[in-house]
């Protein structure tokens, strides 16, 4: 099935300047509209973990020595499908391939280089749309199996 | 966080959230009782960490740097299925000791 405008069913969108102590803030709130979807706690923490993870990044990446905006927005889909995208307005990324290999960090020692690699990971899709100068859009989806389907 | 001496070994009981946001606050007195007491084994035990993303495995492999120069050993304890995840897809289950489950702390 695809996942467009008119099987969406709910949405949320939020503004934050790209400070640290917003990462927890950011994921708190997309996991607490998540939660309408009854997901199981496993599920829960992926989206919660992804979020952080690209949040992270817009802090880090697009704004390095500015504070800049963060857009959060989160649809709840038919069939209990979950997107959420994060888009700044920052420094873009140039080489999207190279930023997506896991373990690699332009910020050295203490950041593992994982962001893209987990998002990867713990959602069912990820795209990034960049430009340099311009700023980065990622979009991520999840299907929520939740516990409406429990044994 | 609390920090424990005992046997040869430092064990650091990592508390709450760990993201990139306080990351550093979590790794500085690690690092100093590292300093001070040169132990030959570390063990981070996970056990009361209600969330953490890549940041934690950036500070795992940070350590591991830190104690392989001295020849230490470092071991991770009570990871949740999602942390024991990102350690690995960092390759960290070659380098230290990766467990989901450790003995309750007493």
């Amino acid at each position: 099935m695809k996942y467009n405008k008119h099987t969406l069913i709910n949405q949320m969108k939020l503004m934050l300047d790209s400070r640290s102590i917003n990462e927890g803030f950011a994921r708190a709130t997309v996991s607490a509209f998540a939660a309408q979807l009854d997901p199981m706690v496993e599920e829960l923490t992926d989206i919660k973990t992804a979020v952080s993870e690209a949040v992270t990044n817009a802090i880090v990446h697009a704004y390095p020595d500015t504070t800049g905006k963060i857009t959060l927005w989160a649809g709840i889909y038919v069939d209990g499908y979950f997107r959420v995208m994060v888009k700044d307005q920052g420094r873009g990324i140039e080489d999207i391939k190279l930023a997506r290999q896991p373990l690699y960090s332009s910020l050295g020692d203490e950041r593992a280089g994982l962001g893209f690699a987990v998002m990867e990971s713990f959602m069912d899709s990820l795209r990034v749309r960049s430009t340099p100068g311009k700023g980065t859009t990622i979009t991520m989806g999840k299907l929520i199996k939740g516990k409406r389907n429990d044994s | 966080m609390d920090i424990r001496y005992e046997k040869n070994r430092l064990t650091a009981y990592l508390v709450g959230e760990i993201d990139h946001h306080n990351a550093a606050a979590v790794r500085e007195p690690i690092d100093q009782a590292i300093a001070k007491l040169r132990p030959p084994r570390v063990r981070l035990d996970f056990a009361a960490v209600t969330f953490m993303d890549s940041s934690a495995v950036g500070l795992v492999m940070g350590r591991y740097r830190l104690l392989a120069a001295h020849d230490a050993a470092l071991e991770v304890v009570n990871l949740s299925p999602q942390g024991l995840r990102m350690m690995q897809m960092a390759h960290l289950q070659t380098l230290a000791t990766l467990k989901q489950k450790e003995e309750i702390r007493t």
